[in-house]
C-alpha cells in the first residue's frame, strides 16, 4: 500500500519551483551588497533581519492559502506545522524541532540541509554575520500575522563550525485578534 | 542532496525580489536612481555567478551572436522558464530582447486610477505599467548584463515594459 504524502511534501509538489541555485545566488548577492553598504556587521544583521519579518508577512498569505493545514491549538502543534508544512513548502527542507522548554513556549528548529548557505563560506572578516538571519525574520512576521509575537533567533549556525543550524524560537505573547469592526455595524 | 539539482518554492524568489526593491527604494528615499543601481549591482553578481557555472562544460563562444543566442535560450529558460520570443539586431552591436509573458512580471499588478480622476494624455495604462514595473527590472538587467560581461562582452542593458507582462530588452555592446 502506497501511503500517503505527508502534508509537507504534498504542499511542495503543488508549489511552481525554481532551481534553487538562482535564489541562493541572489541571497548570497543581496548579502554581499549589505556588507558593502554598511560597514558594522551588526547592521547587515538587523537588515536581513528585517527584510525577513516584511517577506514573512507576505509569506504567511501564501502558506495559509495553499498549504492546506488546519488551525494550531498552541505553540507546539505551530511549531510542528513550521518544520514540516512550511520549510518543506518553500525551501523543500524539514526540520527537527526539539529542545522544548518546560512551559511549551520555547523550542529550536533544527537543520542539516540549509538551501540558503549551498556555495557559502565566511571569511574571517565576517565572522560576526549571522548569514541565515533572514529566516529568524521570516518567522517573526509570519507569526505576526497569526496572532504570535515571538523572537526568533539563531543559536548555532553551520557556517562558524557548528554541526547544524538551531534556531530557537520563543512565544512572546499571544495577541487575541481585534476585528476592525463589529458584527451589527 | 547535491547543489545544482535542488529546487525550492518559487515564490521565495519572488518574495525576495519584491522585498529586494522595497527595501532599497525605503533606505534611499528620494534617490530612485541610486536605489536602482544597487539592485541592478546585486543583479549583476547573481548573472556573473550563474553564468560561470552553466558555461562550465561548454566549448568558447565563437561570437557575440553565439553568445546572445545562449543568453536567449539557456540562461532565459534557467532563470525565467522560458526562451526568449523575439531576438532583433540593427548588427552594429544592440539587440533587443522580447518576451512576451516575462516571468518576473507575471504576478504584478497595475493600479487603475479611481473612476472620475482626470486623466491626462501622458497617463496611459502602459505609461503606469511601466513606471511601475520599471522598479523591478532593475534586477534582470542586471543579471543579463553580469552574465554577458563574463562571458567577454561589456555592455548596457536597459528594459522597457509596453503592455504587462510583456517586456524588451535592449543590450547595447560596448565598442
Amino acid at each position: 500500500m502506497k501511503a500517503a504524502l505527508r502534508p509537507g511534501d504534498a504542499a511542495f509538489a503543488n508549489v511552481e519551483k525554481v532551481n534553487a541555485e538562482l535564489f541562493t545566488l541572489t541571497y548570497g548577492a543581496v548579502v554581499r551588497q549589505l556588507l558593502t553598504d554598511h560597514e558594522d556587521v551588526d547592521d547587515v544583521n538587523k537588515q536581513l533581519d528585517s527584510m525577513g519579518y516584511n517577506i514573512g508577512i507576505r509569506l504567511i498569505d501564501e502558506f495559509l492559502a495553499k498549504s492546506n493545514s488546519a488551525k494550531c491549538a498552541d505553540f507546539r502543534e505551530t511549531a510542528d506545522v513550521i518544520a514540516k508544512v512550511g520549510f518543506k513548502m518553500f525551501l523543500g527542507v524539514s526540520p527537527t524541532v526539539a529542545n522544548w522548554s518546560p512551559d511549551g513556549k520555547e523550542c529550536s528548529l533544527l537543520m542539516d540541509d540549509n538551501p540558503l548557505v549551498d556555495f557559502v563560506e565566511l571569511p574571517d572578516t565576517c565572522q560576526g554575520l549571522s548569514y541565515c538571519s533572514i529566516l529568524c525574520g521570516v518567522l517573526r512576521g509570519a507569526l505576526e500575522m497569526i496572532s504570535m509575537r515571538t523572537e526568533v533567533r539563531i543559536v548555532k549556525d553551520m557556517l562558524k563550525g557548528d554541526d547544524v543550524y538551531e534556531i530557537r524560537m520563543r512565544l512572546i505573547e499571544t495577541v487575541p485578534e481585534e476585528l476592525p469592526y463589529k458584527d451589527d455595524e | 542532496m547535491p547543489p545544482g539539482s535542488r529546487e525550492i518554492a518559487e515564490s521565495c524568489l519572488d518574495l525576495l525580489n519584491i522585498e529586494l526593491v522595497r527595501s532599497y527604494s525605503e533606505q534611499l528615499k528620494g534617490r530612485p536612481e541610486l536605489a536602482g543601481r544597487r539592485v541592478e549591482a546585486i543583479g549583476f553578481q547573481v548573472g556573473q555567478q550563474l553564468v560561470e557555472r552553466a558555461t562550465k562544460e561548454r566549448p568558447r563562444f565563437a561570437d557575440h551572436l553565439e553568445v546572445i543566442k545562449f543568453i536567449c535560450k539557456d540562461l532565459w529558460s534557467d532563470v525565467f522558464k522560458k526562451q526568449v520570443d523575439n531576438l532583433k539586431t540593427n548588427h552594429r552591436g544592440t539587440f533587443v530582447l522580447q518576451d512576451t509573458r516575462f516571468r518576473w512580471l507575471t504576478r504584478l499588478s497595475s493600479d487603475v486610477p479611481p473612476p472620475g480622476t482626470p486623466v491626462s494624455p501622458s497617463d496611459t495604462p502602459a505609461a503606469r505599467a511601466s513606471a511601475e514595473a520599471g522598479a523591478y527590472l532593475y534586477f534582470p538587467c542586471g543579471l543579463i548584463r553580469g552574465a554577458l560581461t563574463n562571458l567577454g562582452i561589456p555592455c548596457t542593458v536597459s528594459a522597457e515594459v509596453n503592455q504587462l507582462p510583456a517586456c524588451s530588452f535592449t543590450i547595447k555592446i560596448k565598442p
